[in-house]
């Protein structure tokens, strides 16, 4: 999977999704080729699976719930949400049906959707076209939430998702992820290891600098921050002398102990945590990393810290924008203040 | 056994058992809320009767006359709304959500609306040649996502079948303080065939309904039914702000039941009753008599 992007990861895995299993359908806005979706991410897809791939009006609230509809009667439908700043729309089908059907039915049926929705700014689209809103469907019983990484195999957390999921996932797809390259350890200045927790497929990825004096920093991110975490943690080895390493979990939620343990490992060796994410701060997923840090028995917490966006909507322009968002010199001078 | 009579057992068996909710529920045995259908039941016996094995069923909160038509089991919704192991989902759902076979009820209203029309569309694609009914009501008529899927319900032709229960007031909002226009121009708007009846009699209600129904096996597609019709009880329970007086007028005036009992022998009728008041007995006792659901949550 090398010298590839993102894009035709995720591209890829949808196409394999589709050829391997007809009851795979993808509804959404603007699908079609030649446009492909407005990221890109189902081009060729209409022309190889016509009857599949349903391009649908404007309703992404319907889409949603009629998708859900053919998951309930043994489709495995995605539904890509064009901007992720739509899934407003879609909460009441997310949270008071797809996610409730399986639990509230006993265990009677079954709700096999993947909801795609592209998340994230720095293109300078404005406060409606640039936000990272999963944090509002993190703790939602039911509900999984993935967010691929470059540093794994995007496509193939989709198609496991698609294809062996037999619940709802949100899969949140960062867009500058999109053109990054997916990452090789080979010949880099990192070790990776991968550990996937018992009762899920989605990966967590731990990079460590290789050869390196033991690490006194845990970097928690994901998505596209983990990328410029990485970035990060090589400036702050050679222009500060900090080793940190950086956890990657591509699960966001479920957020239950087996999840957590990869990250919790590397806090009870440096005892430093430094939580980081694109959405905003208050109330949002670093914060409850560090609480599971926190209530954690075995772990002496020396310091704690988050880097996330600001507490206000997005500028639309690039310089009000890059000034709201964290960048590779805010989480750099986070983890001065740690260590 | 003639069909006039089978359908005089649905209604009264409807009847029974919503009257048994209500007589009941101070006793405490009960969790929570009800609706109940009281007045309603011809339009559930007159839709429900031309299902086939394996056309699906959307209800809403006001579900316990759609099951009960749709051949569900008495005793399993009275332990279900009483919190029991035996209920239709072991006590997880309670009186506005539950499933049974290919029957599904959801309290969120116009949430079952684009998940029936999804539903519907499955059993074209696959060419199952089933079809999906959604019960909603004249207060759903004021949710967004309805519309979203009635247009696309049109576009793909989905064979979904969506009757408008108009009782003509929303829990205790009458319908001329929230509904604009008429009803029947909201779908046919959208190119979707629609019938419409101002009765409680179920004998003009069946073949209607059947009609449609058949048109969309022939031709699938969605089709609605607008049932003009009246709400005997409250909302849920003892919250009726209607005078008594119009209360009394329209059981008087419109009443499925003693208007469908016109057409049975005195001797039929009593036959029914006995029995159907034995049976609605019977499953109540024995819901109550079943086990509580062990307290381990599960995920």
């Amino acid at each position: 999977m090398t010298n590839t992007t993102v894009l035709a990861s995720l591209n890829s895995a949808l196409q394999h999704a589709m050829q391997s299993d007809e009851r795979v359908y993808l509804l959404g806005e603007d699908l079609l080729d030649p446009y492909g979706g407005a990221f890109k991410i189902t081009r060729g897809l209409s022309s190889q699976f016509p009857e599949r791939v349903l391009t649908t009006p404007v309703s992404e609230a319907a889409i949603t719930g009629i998708a859900g509809g053919m998951a309930l009667r043994g489709m495995r439908p995605v539904v890509e949400i064009m901007f992720g700043d739509f899934i407003t729309l879609i909460a009441d089908q997310v949270v008071n049906s797809l996610t409730k059907f399986r639990w509230m039915y006993n265990d009677q049926v079954a709700v096999p959707i993947v909801i795609r929705a592209p998340m994230g700014g720095r293109r300078g689209y404005g406060p409606t076209h640039s936000q990272t809103l999963e944090k509002l469907f993190l703790g939602v019983p039911g509900l999984r939430v993935l967010a691929p990484t470059a540093l794994g195999n995007p496509g193939e957390l989709l198609s496991q998702a698609i294809l062996q999921d037999d619940g709802p996932v949100l899969f949140v797809e960062n867009k500058l992820l999109y053109l990054t390259q997916l990452f090789n350890p080979a010949g880099s200045d990192f070790t990776l290891a991968v550990s996937t927790p018992p009762d899920t497929y989605a990966p967590t990825y731990t990079l460590a600098l290789r050869d390196a004096p033991p690490p006194s920093l845990t970097l928690a991110a994901y998505g596209y921050m983990a990328e410029l975490a990485r970035e990060a943690i090589i400036k702050l080895a050679y222009q500060h002398e900090i080793f940190a390493e950086l956890v990657v979990p591509t699960q966001l939620a479920p957020f239950d102990a087996p999840t957590l343990a990869p990250l919790l490992d590397s806090v009870r060796r440096t005892q430093r945590l430094l939580a980081i994410e694109e959405g905003t701060l208050a109330l949002g997923w670093g914060a409850e990393i560090l609480a599971g840090a926190a209530e954690d028995q075995g772990i002496v917490l020396q310091a704690a810290r988050r880097v996330a966006a600001a507490d206000l909507p997005i500028p639309a322009s690039v310089p009000l924008e890059a000034a709201q968002l964290p960048d590779v010199e805010s989480i750099v001078q986070a983890a001065k203040k740690m260590v | 056994m003639s069909d006039d009579l089978n359908l005089y057992r649905t209604l009264y068996r409807i009847r029974r058992f919503e009257e048994t909710i209500l007589d009941e529920f101070s006793s405490g045995v009960f969790c929570g809320t009800t609706h109940t259908y009281l007045g309603q039941e011809a339009n559930a016996a007159g839709v429900l009767s031309h299902l086939n094995p394996g056309d699906i069923v959307f209800s809403n909160h006001r579900c316990h006359g759609h099951f009960i038509a749709y051949g569900g089991d008495m005793r399993a919704l009275f332990a279900e709304l009483m919190g029991k192991a035996t209920g239709i989902g072991g006590g997880r759902g309670g009186s506005q959500h539950i499933h049974w076979r290919d029957f599904y009820s959801n309290g969120i209203l116009g949430s079952t609306v684009p998940i029936s029309t999804g539903a519907a569309l499955a059993e074209k694609l696959t060419g199952s040649g089933a079809i999906a009914v959604v019960f909603i009501g004249d207060g759903t008529l004021g949710e967004g996502v309805v519309y979203e899927s009635l247009n696309i319900a049109s576009l793909w032709g989905a064979p979904v079948l969506y009757v408008v229960e108009n009782n003509r007031i929303a829990q205790t909002t009458p319908i001329q303080l929230s509904l604009a226009g008429d009803i029947p121009a909201r779908f046919t708007a959208f190119g979707i065939p629609t019938s419409e009846l101002d009765t409680s009699d179920v004998t003009e209600i069946l073949p209607v309904a059947g009609q449609l129904i058949s048109a969309m096996r022939a031709q699938p597609g969605p089709r609605a039914l607008i049932l003009h019709t009246h709400r005997f009880g409250p909302h849920s329970k003892g919250d009726d702000t209607r005078p008594e007086d119009e209360v009394a007028r329209l059981r008087a005036e419109r009443d499925p039941l003693s208007i469908h009992a016109a057409r049975l022998s005195a001797k039929d009728r009593a036959a029914v009753t006995k029995e159907v008041d034995a049976e609605v007995a019977q499953a109540f006792a024995q819901a109550q008599a079943d086990p509580a659901p062990q307290a381990a949550p599960t995920p």
